[in-house]
């Protein structure tokens, strides 16, 4: 028995800002080149940390530290009973996180791949998300379903889904997808944080990238709210004026890469990194559209019935009369995954996303 | 924490009752039962108990207060269906005919226990404590669950088969890693047996060691399907043997019987000995729901045969016999069942509908900006009607 747990409660959970404070400020690191699944990690630890209500569990994620080493260390400094492998079964590891969730815990589980998670869908889309409305908020369930996801790592059949729109689509589940290393930190954060249910997305070509953060400063910033929340916010990756790219997860740097060759030609082009799918952040992408009156939708999904096709639908309704030309898709084919060799040709590519710009019908404008 | 854990915990608790971790995990080779189809006692050695596996009497207290629920059941099942068949209430599940098992599953716990009920627990649910109308809430149509779990330690009835047994390991979890003392009590049927999460919850239970009883009430049906066609274990109280778990298998219509068996359980449970799986042997008398039509797929042969182990009148006749069941405390049950259903006949009167502003209040703890937008296209529509009346 392990009397170091106790349930989440602004009491042990939400500890003082200032205790917080102190701890982040003596735990500073500076800046430093830092990895995406680093900065998971450490979020992970931080929230572990500040909260022994906030577990982690899935297959191999403890001795192991996860297949992507998400988890690295976690057993050790925190305890079996803190970060453990759970039985092969993702449907047991959802429902279980669901019963501790209802029972003063926390939890954070991992998936071990996107197209692993299928076998969970009966206890995401029956229970995580309806046990708060079933029970008009009598039962909330603070659990967060980390899901490695997405290609361009040239993974095998059922290692490269983009099967965000299943979670997004069904009601009562937030979905966040970060695509910066700070943004991994501060969501993973968020995600722990919140009251709801989160389908969190990590895109897996984004594991080993790297770029320089200070950890223990975005952990001051988090533990004392001083940066604004990620949830339902958009961010720009890339102010522009021309035509706005809206991205998420693993496009985001390919639509950066693209604007990087549009300025080239002479198109300067605002990328918009959506970030929280759920909630949707309508105004900030309306804004951006409604100042560039182009915008191009990239994603690496299966395009049809998608969340791009959603994020058309609602810039559409909101932006028609501000628009120059019909909004654009560059999505993934309308096939399964393809096999390591092939993928090359399903992802949405920056001379796709180019193309793309080239026809928002730029000649009626002169 | 985990596998060594469990092991050791069966060779204990199978060494200090003097027999093999295989003779503890096996169910007996005959249910357990104590009152015959009569209401007669059985003698103490043929109650289908194994050495080492002790099922004592419950106290005459126990007994009356089960009985008491017994008739309260009944009554509930019988209203409800009333209720239904006049059109008043949506939908209802009733265990007319399992509501030894349901009173049973719900006494057996204590202050701080859970339970994880079906749609066809809803006696058992009431048993536990919960109003009733709050149960009714949803049969009503109201909204899918009308209670707050955490106040009742019951947990929402579930519909998708077996997934609410995961929830109760992952409560037991919760409340074993903070050193509480939480036995959770889960419900499924016969056919959810085959189930993945089925599965799944009993392993996990069983590789964690939580304290969870898996209940199952063996109704010979699911919906159409006979149990022949979704197992051939030798009875489902087998299948914990190969999680390394204890199973025991239990007259279903037997309240006796079942107090004991699930008593001796959640005893076995709450001292950190690991789960178990009951499976109790009963009959769901009336169609699956009132949609469905039982004459399509069973004979009136068997139905009477199993109404001739009504649960209730078999208690009724022991208790009478035993001198415990007295003309005056048979007056006083009837009329608090009568009370029961007097409030479930008032609340289904009730014309009071539900908010249709509660469709976006509850999605998210707060609603997110395209949920308010929603909210007011529905106000503004229904503002327009009102207008227009
Ligand atoms: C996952 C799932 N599949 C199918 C159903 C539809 N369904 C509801 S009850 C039922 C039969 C269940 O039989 P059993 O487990 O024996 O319980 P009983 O109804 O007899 O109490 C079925 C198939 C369901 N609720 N959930
Ligand atoms: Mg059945």
């Amino acid at each position: 028995m392990s009397p170091t747990i106790s349930t989440s409660s602004p009491a042990n959970g939400n500890v003082s800002a200032e205790t917080a404070a102190q701890a982040a400020r003596s735990a500073n690191t500076g800046v430093q080149s830092v990895t995406f699944a680093k900065a998971l990690n450490t979020a992970l630890a931080d929230a572990m940390e500040l909260d022994s209500s906030v577990l982690m569990f899935g297959e191999d994620v403890g001795v192991l530290g996860g297949v992507f080493r998400i988890t690295d260390g976690l057993t050790k400094r925190f305890g079996s009973d803190r970060c453990f492998d759970t039985p092969l079964a993702e449907s047991g590891i959802v429902g279980m996180a669901i019963g501790m969730a209802m029972n003063g815990m926390r939890p954070v589980i991992e998936m071990q791949f996107d197209a692993f998670a299928y076998p969970a869908f009966e206890q995401i889309a029956s229970h995580v998300a309806k046990m708060h409305n079933r029970t008009k908020g009598k039962m909330p369930l603070p659990l967060v379903i980390r899901i490695p996801y997405a290609g361009g790592i040239g993974g095998v059949e059922h290692h490269c889904d983009s099967s965000e729109a299943y979670y997004a689509h069904t009601p009562g589940l937030k979905v966040f997808t970060p695509a910066t290393v700070k943004d991994a930190y501060l969501m993973l954060r968020e995600a722990i944080d919140s009251p709801d249910p989160v389908v969190f997305m990590e895109p897996k070509k984004l594991y080993w990238t790297k770029e320089q953060v200070d950890l223990g400063a975005l952990r001051l910033a988090h533990e004392t709210a001083a940066v604004p929340p990620t949830e339902g916010k958009a961010a720009i990756a890339r102010p522009g004026t021309d035509a706005t790219l809206i991205a998420y997860g693993p496009s985001v740097s390919t639509a950066l890469a693209a604007a990087e060759a549009a300025a080239l030609e002479g198109r300067n082009l605002e990328v918009i990194d959506v970030r929280s799918i759920v909630p949707f952040d309508d105004e900030t992408i309306c804004a951006s559209v409604r100042k560039t009156g182009r915008a191009v939708v990239i994603a690496e999904a299966p395009g049809f019935v998608s969340v791009a096709s959603e994020i058309v639908a609602r810039v559409q309704e909101r932006c028609f009369h501000s628009l120059a030309a019909p909004v654009l898709r560059v999505t993934g084919f309308d096939t399964p995954f393809p096999a390591p060799k092939l993928e090359k040709y399903f992802l949405p590519s920056v001379d796709r996303i180019l193309d793309a710009v080239d026809s928002l019908q730029w000649e009626e404008e002169a | 924490m985990t596998n060594n854990e469990s092991r050791e915990a069966i060779e204990q608790v199978s060494s200090k009752f003097g027999i093999t971790p295989e003779d503890y995990m096996l169910p007996a080779r005959t249910e357990i039962h104590m009152l015959d189809v009569n209401g007669k006692l059985h003698p103490a050695g043929e109650q289908g108990a194994e050495p080492g596996h002790e099922y004592p009497l419950p106290s005459p207290a126990a007994l009356m207060a089960a009985y008491e629920q017994l008739v309260i059941g009944r009554r509930v099942n019988d209203q409800n269906s009333a209720l239904v068949r006049q059109g008043r209430m949506a939908v209802y599940p009733s265990s007319h005919g399992q509501e030894a098992c349901q009173v049973a599953a719900a006494l057996c716990l204590g202050e701080n226990d859970w339970m994880f009920p079906t749609y066809r627990d809803s006696v058992a649910v009431m048993a536990k404590g919960v109003a009733p109308m709050e149960v009714m809430t949803s049969f009503r149509g109201d909204w899918h669950s009308g209670y707050d779990p955490n106040q009742y330690k019951v947990s929402v009835q579930a519909t998708p088969l077996t997934t609410q047994l995961l929830h109760a390991v992952g409560v037991a979890h919760a409340a074993k890693l903070r050193g509480e003392d939480t036995v959770v009590l889960a419900m499924c049927g016969d056919g959810a047996t085959s189930e993945g999460d089925f599965h799944e919850a009993l392993n996990f239970a069983a590789v964690f060691n939580l304290p969870v009883i898996f209940f199952v009430q063996n109704n010979q049906y699911a919906i159409s399907v006979p149990l022949s066609q979704q197992s051939v274990a030798p009875s489902l109280a087998h299948k914990a043997v190969g999680y390394g778990m204890a199973g025991e298998r239990v007259d279903g219509n037997d309240l006796v019987a079942l107090l004991s068996v699930l008593g001796r359980a959640v005893r076995l449970a709450r001292d950190g000995n690991g789960p178990l799986l009951v499976e109790a042997h009963t009959y769901r008398m009336q169609a699956h729901t009132n949609a469905d039509d039982a004459t399509r797929y069973r004979e009136d042969a068997e139905v009477q045969a199993w109404i001739a182990k009504d649960p209730l009148t078999r208690m009724r006749s022991y208790l009478a016999d035993a001198g415990l069941l007295t003309e005056e405390s048979e007056a006083r049950i009837t009329a608090s069942s009568e009370a029961v259903a007097k409030t479930l006949r008032d609340g289904m009167n009730s014309e009071e509908t539900p908010d249709p502003a509660e469709l976006f209040a509850y999605v998210f703890s707060t609603p997110t900006t395209q949920l308010t937008e929603q909210a007011h296209l529905l106000a503004d529509e229904l503002a327009r009607e009102e207008d227009t009346k």
